[in-house]
Protein backbone atom coordinates (compact mmCIF):
# COMPACT_ATOMS: atom_id res chain seq x y z
CA UNK A 1 0.00 0.00 0.00
CA UNK A 2 1.14 3.33 -0.85
CA UNK A 3 1.57 6.17 1.97
CA UNK A 4 -1.44 7.83 2.65
CA UNK A 5 -0.96 11.73 2.73
CA UNK A 6 -0.77 11.78 6.92
CA UNK A 7 2.12 9.18 6.46
CA UNK A 8 4.05 10.82 4.06
CA UNK A 9 4.00 13.62 6.65
CA UNK A 10 4.74 11.40 8.98
CA UNK A 11 7.72 10.08 7.12
CA UNK A 12 9.30 13.49 6.49
CA UNK A 13 9.11 14.35 10.09
CA UNK A 14 11.57 11.75 10.76
CA UNK A 15 14.02 14.40 8.36
CA UNK A 16 13.54 16.50 11.30
CA UNK A 17 16.19 16.73 14.21
CA UNK A 18 15.97 18.34 18.04
CA UNK A 19 17.25 22.30 17.68
CA UNK A 20 16.12 22.75 14.13
CA UNK A 21 14.15 25.92 12.32
CA UNK A 22 12.11 24.43 9.82
CA UNK A 23 9.84 26.38 7.24
CA UNK A 24 6.59 23.93 6.22
CA UNK A 25 4.74 24.78 2.74
CA UNK A 26 1.66 24.91 2.29
CA UNK A 27 -0.61 21.35 2.18
CA UNK A 28 1.11 17.57 3.32
CA UNK A 29 4.01 19.58 4.57
CA UNK A 30 1.56 21.40 7.03
CA UNK A 31 0.70 17.98 8.43
CA UNK A 32 4.42 17.51 9.36
CA UNK A 33 4.27 19.70 12.57
CA UNK A 34 1.75 16.83 13.64
CA UNK A 35 4.41 14.50 13.89
CA UNK A 36 7.74 15.92 15.19
CA UNK A 37 7.01 13.92 18.75
CA UNK A 38 9.40 15.21 21.34
CA UNK A 39 11.96 17.26 19.09
CA UNK A 40 11.92 20.55 20.11
CA UNK A 41 11.10 22.21 16.15
CA UNK A 42 10.41 25.70 15.60
CA UNK A 43 8.40 26.28 13.03
CA UNK A 44 8.54 29.32 10.58
CA UNK A 45 5.83 31.12 9.05
CA UNK A 46 7.42 33.40 6.20
CA UNK A 47 4.43 35.79 6.67
CA UNK A 48 6.78 36.73 9.93
CA UNK A 49 6.86 34.22 12.83
CA UNK A 50 8.72 32.16 14.22
CA UNK A 51 7.10 29.50 17.10
CA UNK A 52 4.50 28.66 15.36
CA UNK A 53 1.72 27.15 17.26
CA UNK A 54 -1.19 24.69 16.92
CA UNK A 55 -4.79 25.84 15.60
CA UNK A 56 -6.96 28.43 18.21
CA UNK A 57 -9.92 26.67 19.51
CA UNK A 58 -12.92 28.27 18.31
CA UNK A 59 -14.05 31.11 19.31
CA UNK A 60 -10.26 32.13 20.01
CA UNK A 61 -9.27 33.12 16.57
CA UNK A 62 -7.40 36.12 16.32
CA UNK A 63 -7.54 37.55 12.71
CA UNK A 64 -4.13 39.20 13.51
CA UNK A 65 -2.33 35.64 13.78
CA UNK A 66 -2.09 33.55 10.51
CA UNK A 67 0.35 31.49 8.76
CA UNK A 68 1.82 31.41 5.93
CA UNK A 69 -1.62 29.12 4.45
CA UNK A 70 -3.60 32.33 6.08
CA UNK A 71 -5.43 29.70 8.21
CA UNK A 72 -5.95 31.17 11.61
CA UNK A 73 -2.96 29.86 14.37
CA UNK A 74 -1.68 30.35 17.61
CA UNK A 75 1.67 31.41 19.40
CA UNK A 76 3.84 29.80 21.88
CA UNK A 77 5.87 31.39 25.02
CA UNK A 78 9.07 31.20 22.69
CA UNK A 79 7.45 32.78 19.43
CA UNK A 80 8.63 36.14 17.94
CA UNK A 81 7.34 38.37 15.15
CA UNK A 82 8.79 40.08 12.87
CA UNK A 83 8.17 42.01 9.36
CA UNK A 84 8.38 40.43 6.18
CA UNK A 85 11.96 41.71 5.12
CA UNK A 86 13.39 40.62 8.41
CA UNK A 87 11.49 36.83 7.77
CA UNK A 88 13.62 36.13 4.46
CA UNK A 89 16.72 37.98 6.02
CA UNK A 90 16.55 34.21 7.70
CA UNK A 91 15.63 32.29 4.82
CA UNK A 92 17.81 33.79 2.13
CA UNK A 93 20.45 34.44 4.87
CA UNK A 94 20.39 30.38 5.64
CA UNK A 95 19.48 30.33 9.29
CA UNK A 96 16.27 27.71 8.82
CA UNK A 97 17.78 23.98 8.71
CA UNK A 98 15.07 22.78 6.23
CA UNK A 99 12.25 23.81 4.11
CA UNK A 100 9.53 20.63 3.67
CA UNK A 101 8.08 22.16 0.61
CA UNK A 102 4.75 20.37 -2.22
CA UNK A 103 5.67 19.99 -5.58
CA UNK A 104 3.83 19.68 -8.93
CA UNK A 105 7.19 18.58 -10.58
CA UNK A 106 10.61 17.41 -9.74
CA UNK A 107 13.40 16.44 -11.63
CA UNK A 108 16.37 14.10 -11.56
CA UNK A 109 19.26 16.95 -11.76
CA UNK A 110 16.95 18.80 -8.02
CA UNK A 111 15.12 21.47 -10.38
CA UNK A 112 11.51 21.98 -8.60
CA UNK A 113 8.44 23.50 -10.21
CA UNK A 114 5.71 24.54 -7.74
CA UNK A 115 4.57 27.86 -8.37
CA UNK A 116 2.74 27.73 -12.61
CA UNK A 117 0.76 26.30 -15.38
CA UNK A 118 1.25 28.53 -17.83
CA UNK A 119 -1.95 29.33 -19.68
CA UNK A 120 -3.75 27.39 -16.74
CA UNK A 121 -3.65 28.07 -13.51
CA UNK A 122 -1.31 30.58 -11.84
CA UNK A 123 -0.93 30.59 -8.18
CA UNK A 124 3.11 32.74 -7.83
CA UNK A 125 5.72 31.72 -5.89
CA UNK A 126 4.93 33.21 -2.95
CA UNK A 127 8.33 32.76 -0.62
CA UNK A 128 9.14 29.00 -2.23
CA UNK A 129 11.84 30.74 -4.42
CA UNK A 130 13.48 32.34 -1.44
CA UNK A 131 13.29 29.48 0.83
CA UNK A 132 14.81 27.11 -2.02
CA UNK A 133 17.68 29.34 -2.55
CA UNK A 134 18.70 30.18 1.03
CA UNK A 135 17.86 27.25 3.37
CA UNK A 136 20.15 24.21 4.48
CA UNK A 137 17.81 21.52 3.17
CA UNK A 138 14.85 21.46 0.81
CA UNK A 139 12.38 18.40 1.32
CA UNK A 140 10.00 18.08 -1.07
CA UNK A 141 6.38 15.82 -0.09
CA UNK A 142 4.09 14.79 -3.14
CA UNK A 143 2.18 12.51 -4.64
CA UNK A 144 5.02 9.93 -6.63
CA UNK A 145 1.95 10.14 -10.26
CA UNK A 146 -0.36 13.08 -11.19
CA UNK A 147 -3.93 12.61 -11.66
CA UNK A 148 -3.55 11.10 -15.38
CA UNK A 149 -0.86 8.54 -13.64
CA UNK A 150 1.99 10.50 -14.84
CA UNK A 151 5.18 10.39 -13.10
CA UNK A 152 5.66 13.97 -11.39
CA UNK A 153 9.61 12.96 -10.94
CA UNK A 154 10.85 13.42 -14.18
CA UNK A 155 14.25 13.79 -15.99
CA UNK A 156 13.85 17.85 -16.77
CA UNK A 157 10.98 19.45 -15.06
CA UNK A 158 8.29 20.91 -18.09
CA UNK A 159 6.61 23.70 -16.07
CA UNK A 160 8.20 27.16 -14.94
CA UNK A 161 10.98 26.25 -12.50
CA UNK A 162 11.04 27.63 -8.52
CA UNK A 163 14.50 26.58 -8.27
CA UNK A 164 17.71 25.14 -10.03
CA UNK A 165 18.90 21.75 -8.46
CA UNK A 166 17.55 23.10 -5.15
CA UNK A 167 15.90 19.93 -3.60
CA UNK A 168 18.10 17.50 -1.68
CA UNK A 169 15.28 15.08 -1.11
CA UNK A 170 12.16 13.80 -2.76
CA UNK A 171 9.34 11.99 -0.41
CA UNK A 172 6.03 10.60 -2.16
CA UNK A 173 3.30 8.31 -1.46
CA UNK A 174 5.63 5.45 -3.24
CA UNK A 175 8.62 5.80 -1.27
CA UNK A 176 12.04 8.67 -0.40
CA UNK A 177 14.53 9.29 -3.11
CA UNK A 178 17.86 11.33 -2.68
CA UNK A 179 18.89 13.54 -5.64
CA UNK A 180 22.57 12.42 -6.33
CA UNK A 181 25.44 12.86 -8.98
CA UNK A 182 23.94 11.57 -11.87
CA UNK A 183 20.28 10.81 -11.13
CA UNK A 184 17.92 9.83 -8.60
CA UNK A 185 18.95 7.36 -5.58
CA UNK A 186 16.37 4.97 -3.93
CA UNK A 187 16.37 5.54 -0.18
CA UNK A 188 13.35 3.60 0.65
CA UNK A 189 9.95 2.51 -0.11
CA UNK A 190 6.59 3.25 1.27
CA UNK A 191 5.68 -0.44 2.91
CA UNK A 192 3.99 -3.19 0.41
CA UNK A 193 5.45 -0.79 -2.69
CA UNK A 194 8.47 -2.90 -4.10
CA UNK A 195 11.51 -0.73 -6.08
CA UNK A 196 10.36 -2.11 -9.54
CA UNK A 197 6.65 -0.12 -8.67
CA UNK A 198 8.63 2.63 -7.76
CA UNK A 199 11.27 2.57 -10.56
CA UNK A 200 8.08 2.35 -12.90
CA UNK A 201 5.93 5.24 -11.97
CA UNK A 202 9.38 6.92 -12.05
CA UNK A 203 10.47 8.73 -15.21
CA UNK A 204 13.62 10.31 -13.76
CA UNK A 205 16.99 8.13 -13.66
CA UNK A 206 17.48 5.70 -11.14
CA UNK A 207 20.90 4.97 -10.11
CA UNK A 208 22.84 2.25 -7.64
CA UNK B 1 3.19 69.31 12.09
CA UNK B 2 0.24 67.62 12.36
CA UNK B 3 0.15 64.22 10.93
CA UNK B 4 -3.10 63.10 12.11
CA UNK B 5 -6.21 63.44 9.77
CA UNK B 6 -9.68 63.26 10.41
CA UNK B 7 -10.88 60.51 7.19
CA UNK B 8 -8.94 58.30 4.61
CA UNK B 9 -9.82 60.66 1.80
CA UNK B 10 -8.55 63.56 4.21
CA UNK B 11 -5.86 61.97 4.17
CA UNK B 12 -5.03 60.83 1.08
CA UNK B 13 -6.52 64.49 -0.12
CA UNK B 14 -3.68 65.80 -2.83
CA UNK B 15 -1.67 62.73 -2.94
CA UNK B 16 -3.46 60.84 -5.78
CA UNK B 17 -2.72 60.86 -9.51
CA UNK B 18 -3.29 58.55 -12.34
CA UNK B 19 -0.90 56.29 -13.46
CA UNK B 20 0.63 56.30 -10.05
CA UNK B 21 3.25 53.59 -8.13
CA UNK B 22 1.90 52.38 -4.78
CA UNK B 23 3.38 50.14 -2.28
CA UNK B 24 0.67 48.36 0.06
CA UNK B 25 0.94 46.50 3.17
CA UNK B 26 -0.02 43.23 4.36
CA UNK B 27 -0.04 39.74 3.95
CA UNK B 28 -3.52 37.83 2.41
CA UNK B 29 -6.03 39.78 4.60
CA UNK B 30 -4.18 40.24 7.35
CA UNK B 31 -2.27 43.70 8.75
CA UNK B 32 -4.30 45.42 4.82
CA UNK B 33 -5.18 49.24 4.84
CA UNK B 34 -8.83 48.21 4.13
CA UNK B 35 -9.94 51.95 4.89
CA UNK B 36 -7.23 53.86 2.38
CA UNK B 37 -8.33 51.14 -0.16
CA UNK B 38 -11.93 51.94 0.40
CA UNK B 39 -10.99 55.69 0.39
CA UNK B 40 -8.89 55.32 -2.88
CA UNK B 41 -11.86 52.81 -4.74
CA UNK B 42 -14.09 56.45 -4.16
CA UNK B 43 -11.33 58.53 -5.40
CA UNK B 44 -11.44 56.96 -8.74
CA UNK B 45 -7.65 57.33 -9.43
CA UNK B 46 -7.01 55.19 -12.02
CA UNK B 47 -3.94 53.14 -14.06
CA UNK B 48 -2.10 52.41 -10.76
CA UNK B 49 1.04 50.06 -10.34
CA UNK B 50 0.91 48.26 -6.89
CA UNK B 51 3.18 46.70 -4.90
CA UNK B 52 1.86 44.06 -3.02
CA UNK B 53 2.41 40.18 -1.81
CA UNK B 54 -1.37 39.72 -3.10
CA UNK B 55 -4.13 41.72 -4.42
CA UNK B 56 -6.55 40.62 -1.46
CA UNK B 57 -9.90 38.33 -2.75
CA UNK B 58 -12.65 38.47 -4.51
CA UNK B 59 -14.44 41.83 -3.54
CA UNK B 60 -12.09 42.70 -0.31
CA UNK B 61 -8.76 44.47 -0.13
CA UNK B 62 -7.35 45.14 -2.58
CA UNK B 63 -9.79 42.72 -4.65
CA UNK B 64 -12.02 45.51 -4.75
CA UNK B 65 -9.50 47.99 -6.89
CA UNK B 66 -9.82 45.04 -9.12
CA UNK B 67 -13.45 44.84 -9.91
CA UNK B 68 -13.04 48.66 -10.43
CA UNK B 69 -10.42 48.11 -13.24
CA UNK B 70 -8.22 50.91 -11.22
CA UNK B 71 -5.37 48.70 -11.42
CA UNK B 72 -2.93 48.27 -14.63
CA UNK B 73 0.39 46.30 -12.88
CA UNK B 74 0.39 44.29 -10.04
CA UNK B 75 4.31 43.55 -8.39
CA UNK B 76 2.88 40.36 -6.18
CA UNK B 77 4.33 37.04 -5.17
CA UNK B 78 1.03 35.30 -4.84
CA UNK B 79 -1.82 35.33 -7.25
CA UNK B 80 -4.22 32.23 -5.50
CA UNK B 81 -7.24 32.60 -3.92
CA UNK B 82 -8.11 35.47 -6.00
CA UNK B 83 -10.07 34.47 -9.11
CA UNK B 84 -10.64 38.04 -10.57
CA UNK B 85 -6.93 38.69 -10.06
CA UNK B 86 -6.08 35.16 -12.32
CA UNK B 87 -8.98 36.00 -14.70
CA UNK B 88 -7.76 39.66 -15.40
CA UNK B 89 -3.96 38.51 -15.49
CA UNK B 90 -4.89 35.44 -17.52
CA UNK B 91 -6.71 37.51 -20.10
CA UNK B 92 -4.37 39.82 -20.55
CA UNK B 93 -6.29 42.88 -18.80
CA UNK B 94 -3.63 43.29 -15.78
CA UNK B 95 0.00 43.35 -16.11
CA UNK B 96 1.81 41.44 -13.52
CA UNK B 97 5.45 41.48 -12.68
CA UNK B 98 5.68 38.03 -10.48
CA UNK B 99 8.02 38.97 -7.52
CA UNK B 100 9.72 36.14 -5.06
CA UNK B 101 8.15 36.97 -1.72
CA UNK B 102 11.26 38.03 -0.48
CA UNK B 103 12.50 39.95 -2.96
CA UNK B 104 9.46 41.88 -2.64
CA UNK B 105 9.85 42.64 0.65
CA UNK B 106 13.79 43.20 0.57
CA UNK B 107 12.91 45.58 -3.02
CA UNK B 108 10.44 47.78 -0.49
CA UNK B 109 13.11 48.04 2.52
CA UNK B 110 15.83 48.74 -0.09
CA UNK B 111 14.06 51.39 -1.61
CA UNK B 112 13.21 52.83 2.10
CA UNK B 113 16.74 53.04 2.78
CA UNK B 114 18.27 54.44 -0.12
CA UNK B 115 19.75 51.57 -1.94
CA UNK B 116 18.60 51.21 -5.68
CA UNK B 117 20.04 47.61 -6.26
CA UNK B 118 20.87 44.20 -5.02
CA UNK B 119 21.97 41.10 -5.52
CA UNK B 120 20.21 37.72 -4.37
CA UNK B 121 20.69 34.29 -5.48
CA UNK B 122 16.34 34.21 -5.08
CA UNK B 123 15.05 33.19 -8.19
CA UNK B 124 18.44 32.43 -10.33
CA UNK B 125 17.36 29.82 -13.18
CA UNK B 126 14.07 30.77 -13.10
CA UNK B 127 11.94 33.15 -15.35
CA UNK B 128 12.79 35.50 -12.65
CA UNK B 129 16.06 36.18 -13.52
CA UNK B 130 15.60 37.09 -17.60
CA UNK B 131 16.96 40.35 -18.20
CA UNK B 132 18.48 40.32 -14.99
CA UNK B 133 22.76 40.93 -14.27
CA UNK B 134 23.79 38.07 -13.01
CA UNK B 135 27.16 38.23 -10.86
CA UNK B 136 29.15 35.80 -9.54
CA UNK B 137 30.10 36.27 -5.52
CA UNK B 138 32.27 33.14 -3.90
CA UNK B 139 31.35 30.95 -6.56
CA UNK B 140 28.01 31.62 -7.05
CA UNK B 141 25.53 33.32 -9.19
CA UNK B 142 23.29 36.11 -7.51
CA UNK B 143 20.75 38.49 -9.94
CA UNK B 144 20.33 42.05 -9.54
CA UNK B 145 16.74 43.11 -8.25
CA UNK B 146 16.16 46.90 -7.80
CA UNK B 147 14.96 48.89 -4.88
CA UNK B 148 10.94 49.78 -5.44
CA UNK B 149 10.73 53.77 -4.83
CA UNK B 150 6.93 54.53 -4.42
CA UNK B 151 4.97 57.43 -4.82
CA UNK B 152 2.94 56.82 -2.15
CA UNK B 153 2.77 53.84 0.72
CA UNK B 154 -0.91 52.41 2.54
CA UNK B 155 0.04 50.59 5.42
CA UNK B 156 -2.00 49.63 8.43
CA UNK B 157 -0.52 49.57 12.36
CA UNK B 158 -2.00 48.01 15.50
CA UNK B 159 -1.12 51.70 17.51
CA UNK B 160 0.93 54.52 16.38
CA UNK B 161 1.43 58.18 18.58
CA UNK B 162 0.44 61.13 17.32
CA UNK B 163 4.03 61.44 15.74
CA UNK B 164 3.95 58.55 13.44
CA UNK B 165 5.99 56.40 15.77
CA UNK B 166 4.10 52.53 15.78
CA UNK B 167 3.53 49.45 16.60
CA UNK B 168 2.19 46.67 15.24
CA UNK B 169 0.46 43.21 16.45
CA UNK B 170 1.29 39.99 15.82
CA UNK B 171 1.43 38.28 12.02
CA UNK B 172 -0.54 41.83 11.06
CA UNK B 173 3.23 43.02 10.68
CA UNK B 174 3.91 41.55 7.82
CA UNK B 175 4.95 44.15 4.69
CA UNK B 176 3.98 46.75 6.39
CA UNK B 177 7.37 48.33 7.83
CA UNK B 178 9.05 48.00 4.46
CA UNK B 179 6.18 49.37 2.29
CA UNK B 180 5.75 51.83 4.70
CA UNK B 181 9.02 52.82 4.31
CA UNK B 182 9.69 52.61 0.22
CA UNK B 183 6.99 55.44 -0.56
CA UNK B 184 7.79 59.33 -1.02
CA UNK B 185 4.74 59.96 1.30
CA UNK B 186 3.55 57.42 3.72
CA UNK B 187 -0.30 57.08 4.76
CA UNK B 188 -0.90 54.92 8.10
CA UNK B 189 -4.41 53.80 9.52
CA UNK B 190 -4.30 52.17 12.96
CA UNK B 191 -6.64 50.95 15.70
CA UNK B 192 -5.88 53.59 18.32
CA UNK B 193 -4.13 57.01 18.17
CA UNK B 194 -2.04 57.39 21.73
CA UNK B 195 0.10 60.38 23.12
CA UNK B 196 3.29 60.66 22.09
CA UNK B 197 5.47 59.02 25.38
CA UNK B 198 2.34 56.27 25.63
CA UNK B 199 4.47 53.86 23.63
CA UNK B 200 7.65 52.21 25.05
CA UNK B 201 10.35 54.05 22.60
CA UNK B 202 12.34 50.79 23.14
CA UNK B 203 9.31 49.10 21.67
CA UNK B 204 8.64 51.13 18.75
CA UNK B 205 8.71 49.02 15.56
CA UNK B 206 8.75 51.57 13.15
CA UNK B 207 10.03 55.11 14.12
CA UNK B 208 7.51 58.22 13.00
CA UNK B 209 9.75 59.29 10.28
CA UNK B 210 8.94 56.97 7.91
CA UNK B 211 5.10 58.25 8.62
CA UNK B 212 3.68 61.41 7.13
CA UNK B 213 0.02 60.91 7.85
CA UNK B 214 -2.13 59.19 10.19
CA UNK B 215 -6.12 58.16 10.92
CA UNK B 216 -7.70 55.91 13.45
CA UNK B 217 -10.68 53.99 12.38
CA UNK B 218 -12.45 50.30 12.36
CA UNK B 219 -11.41 47.59 10.83
CA UNK B 220 -13.07 44.56 9.93
CA UNK B 221 -10.32 42.22 9.74
CA UNK B 222 -11.74 39.83 7.87
CA UNK B 223 -10.39 36.26 8.02
CA UNK B 224 -9.62 34.48 4.95
CA UNK B 225 -9.15 30.80 6.35
CA UNK B 226 -11.09 29.83 9.51
CA UNK B 227 -9.08 27.25 11.41
CA UNK B 228 -9.88 25.62 14.99
CA UNK B 229 -9.29 22.79 17.00
CA UNK B 230 -11.68 20.56 18.77
CA UNK B 231 -11.60 21.01 22.90
CA UNK B 232 -10.43 18.08 24.70
CA UNK B 233 -13.43 16.63 26.35
CA UNK B 234 -12.80 17.81 29.99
Amino acid sequence: MPWDRNQMAARAAEELEDGMYVNLGIGIPTLVANYVGDKEITLQSENGMLGMGPFPYEGEEDPDLINAGKQTITELPKTSYFDSSMSFAMIRGGKIAAAILGAMEVAENGDLANWMIPGKLVKGMGGAMDLVAGVGRVIVVMDHTNKHGESKVLKECTLPLTGKGVVDRIITNLGVLDVVEGGLKIVETAEGVTEDELRAATEATIVG
Amino acid sequence: MKKVYGSAAEALDGLLFDGMTIAAGGFGLCGIPELLIDAMVESGVKDLTIASNNCGVDGFGLGKLLDTKQIKKMMSSYVGENAEFMRQYLSGELELEFNPQGTLAERMRAGGAGIPGFYTKTGVGTVVAEGKEVKNFRGEDYILEEGIFADLSIVKAWKADTTGNCVFRKTARNFNPPAAMCGKICVMEVEEIVQPGELDPDHIHLPGIFVHRIIQGEHEKRIEQRTVRKREEA
